[in-house]
C-alpha cells in the first residue's frame, strides 16, 4: 500500500508535463460538463415552475348564460377528481384585470361603452396532463363560447426540455470517452517508461494488482485533480451568472435559479465520481494490453 | 519435480514444441540447448506459463500448470528465479535496490529485506558495489546482480537464459561457478544456451531440441548441435550418441 502511493507520486513528478497536460484537459471537460449539468437543472427546473403555473383552464361563457347554468356547470366540475379549483370570474371582475394588466394604457378600455369581456369560468386541474378531460367534459356543455388552456404549449415545452435533457446526456457521454482517452493515453506513456520494471515485476511474481496500482493511483489522482479545479471555476461561473442574472431570472420565467448551495453539493460528488471513474478506467484500459500474461 | 507429458505448443503453422516429454527432478543442474528457433524459448516460457501449451500437462511440484489461473501464475513465478541474457536490471536502481525490489514486489516486510539482501549480495560476491548502479558494473558483475536478485526469494528452481551469452568466456565461467554453488544448495537449476564449451566441460543433464522435438536427453551430456543430431538421430530419435558428438566438438 505504502509502495504503491509512493510509487504513484513518484511517477507524477517524473512526468509532471503529462499529467499537468492531462489534468488540464479533463479539467475543460469536466468544466463543460459542469455548465451543461447546471444548464440542465435550471431547465428542468424552469420547465417544472412554468407546468405549474399553467395548469389553469379559462372557459369563457355565451352573454347569454344564464348564472344558474353556470353555477351548474361548475358544480360539476367541482366534483372532478381532475379539477382542484374553480372559480366563476364576472366580466365586470375580468375587465378590471385587464385594466390592471394594461396599466397606464388602460384608458383606451374606458373609451368603450359597454364591457366586452365574457364571463368565465376559471378552472385549475392538479395535474397538466388532466386538461383534455376536464375540456372535454366542459365542451358538453351549452352556453359555453370558448375555452382556453395551455396544454398545447406546455407539451411543446415539455418536448423542448426532454429534447435538451437528451442532447445534453449525448453531450455528456461523449465527454465522458474522451476523457478516459486522455488519461489512459497518458498512463499508457508512463507504463511504457517502465516497461522493463514491469516484465521484471511479472517474472518475479508480482500479482497484477501490484503492478497497476500505482498507475491506477495515478489516474485517479489526475482525475480528481481535475474535479478539483473545474468544480472551483464553475463555482465562480455560476455565482457571477447569479449575481448578474438572479433578479432578471425572476421577473422573466418567474423562477429563480437553482440555488447554487444546491447545485455545488450535488456537482461536488457528480465531479469527484467522474474524476475517480475516469482516472480508474483510463489507467485499467491502457494496462491491460501490459499485463496479458 | 518438473515433468512435461507430451506438451505441444503451436504458433499458427509454426511448431514451437511437439509432443515434448521430460522430466527434472529437484536439485537437478539442466542444460537446455538447441539451435535458435528450436523451441528452447516455448519450453522456458511455458514452464513460467507465459503461454499456455495447446495440449499436454507440465508438473511443477505436483500441480499442473496448464491448468492454473492466471491469478495463480504470480505464486507459481515466486518458486521460479530468472536470470537473462541481457541482464534485466532496472538501471535507476543501486545494486542493492535492484535485488530488494524483487522482495518489495513480492510483501517482504522491509527488516527481512534488510537482513536477506546483503546476504545474497555477498554470496554472488558483489557486496562490495551495494551501493552502485548497473551501469557502472562490468557485464559478469550485472548479471551476478541478476543472479542475486533471482535467488534472493528463494526459488526452488533456477532459470537461467543464457546467462553466459554476453559475457567473456573467463567470466562466464565465473558465472558457471556460481551457479554451481546455487544447485550446491539444492536449487533445481536449468540453463538455457548456446555455448558448446560449457555444456561439454561441465558434464551435466543436457537436454536437446529440434524443431520443436526433444531429440537427446543425457545425463552427463555434451553438445547436441540442432543439424548434426537431425542427420544422425532422425531415425532413431532419443538418444543420439555421446561419442559421436564428442568428435564433433574436438574437431
Amino acid at each position: 500500500m505504502i509502495y504503491t502511493l509512493k510509487q504513484a507520486l513518484k511517477q507524477f513528478a517524473r512526468n509532471g508535463a503529462m499529467a499537468s497536460a492531462s489534468v488540464f484537459s479533463i479539467t475543460a471537460i469536466l468544466l463543460i460538463l459542469g455548465v451543461v449539468f447546471l444548464l440542465i437543472v435550471n431547465v428542468t427546473n424552469i420547465t417544472e415552475t412554468v407546468r405549474s403555473d399553467f395548469d389553469t383552464i379559462e372557459v369563457y361563457l355565451l352573454d347569454s348564460t344564464e348564472r344558474a347554468d353556470a353555477d351548474a356547470i361548475m358544480k360539476e366540475l367541482a366534483a372532478a377528481p381532475e379539477v382542484t379549483e374553480v372559480r366563476y370570474k364576472s366580466k365586470e371582475e375580468a375587465l378590471e384585470a385587464f385594466k390592471v394588466k394594461f396599466g397606464d394604457k388602460a384608458y383606451l378600455l374606458e373609451m368603450r361603452q359597454s364591457n366586452p369581456l365574457p364571463n368565465s369560468l376559471v378552472v385549475k386541474v392538479g395535474k397538466i396532463e388532466d386538461c383534455d378531460a376536464v375540456v372535454g367534459m366542459v365542451r358538453r356543455h351549452e352556453g359555453v363560447e370558448n375555452i382556453n388552456y395551455y396544454k398545447e404549449t406546455i407539451d411543446k415545452l415539455v418536448r423542448m426540455t426532454t429534447f435538451i435533457q437528451y442532447g445534453a446526456l449525448a453531450v455528456i457521454l461523449a465527454l465522458l470517452i474522451i476523457s478516459v482517452v486522455v488519461v489512459s493515453n497518458t498512463i499508457k506513456l508512463m507504463v511504457l517508461g517502465r516497461e522493463r520494471e514491469i516484465s521484471i515485476m511479472k517474472y518475479v511474481g508480482a500479482t497484477n494488482w501490484f503492478i497497476r496500482g500505482p498507475f491506477l493511483v495515478e489516474g485517479i489522482l489526475i482525475g480528481l485533480i481535475s474535479a478539483l479545479i473545474s468544480l472551483g471555476v464553475v463555482y465562480l461561473m455560476y455565482h457571477r451568472f447569479e449575481q448578474a442574472f438572479g433578479t432578471d431570472m425572476i421577473v422573466m420565467l418567474s423562477t429563480n435559479l437553482v440555488p447554487e448551495r444546491f447545485m455545488m453539493a450535488n456537482l461536488s460528488v457528480i465531479f469527484a465520481a467522474l474524476g475517480v471513474s475516469i482516472g480508474a478506467c483510463g489507467s485499467i484500459i491502457s494496462m491491460r494490453r501490459f499485463l496479458d500474461t | 519435480m518438473i515433468e512435461y507429458k507430451n506438451v505441444t505448443k503451436t504458433y499458427g503453422a509454426n511448431i514451437g514444441l511437439n509432443d515434448a516429454n521430460v522430466c527434472i527432478e529437484k536439485g537437478d543442474f539442466v542444460f537446455l540447448v538447441g539451435p535458435s528457433g528450436a523451441g528452447k524459448s516455448t519450453f522456458i516460457r511455458l514452464l513460467l506459463r507465459e503461454i499456455k501449451a495447446d495440449s499436454g500437462s507440465i508438473f511443477f511440484d505436483g500441480q499442473d500448470i496448464t491448468k492454473i489461473s492466471n491469478r495463480e501464475i504470480p505464486k507459481l513465478r515466486r518458486s521460479m528465479g530468472i536470470v537473462f541474457q541481457d541482464f534485466r536490471l532496472l538501471p535507476k536502481k543501486t545494486v542493492y535496490e535492484n535485488v530488494a525490489f524483487a522482495m518489495e514486489i513480492i510483501h517482504m516486510s522491509p527488516r527481512f529485506i534488510r537482513r536477506q539482501a546483503p546476504q545474497v549480495l555477498s554470496l554472488v560476491g558483489i557486496s562490495d558495489k551495494a551501493r552502485q548502479y548497473p551501469d557502472e558494473l562490468s557485464a559478469g558483475e550485472q548479471q551476478r546482480v541478476a543472479i542475486a536478485r533471482a535467488i534472493v526469494n528463494n526459488p526452488v528452481l533456477l532459470i537461467a537464459d543464457e546467462p553466459t551469452g554476453n559475457l567473456d568466456p573467463d567470466t562466464a565461467w565465473e558465472i558457471m561457478r556460481l551457479l554451481e554453488q546455487i544447485n550446491a544448495r539444492g536449487t533445481t537449476v536449468l540453463m538455457v544456451t548456446h555455448a558448446r564449451d560449457i555444456v561439454n566441460r561441465m558434464g551435466r543433464r543436457v537436454i536437446a531440441i529440434n524443431a520443436g522435438r526433444i531429440i537427446s536427453d543425457d545425463e552427463k551430456g555434451v553438445y547436441v548441435s540442432g543439424k548434426r543430431a537431425a542427420r544422425s538421430g532422425a531415425g532413431e530419435g532419443e538418444k543420439s550418441g555421446e561419442g559421436e558428438a564428442d568428435d564433433d566438438l574436438h574437431a
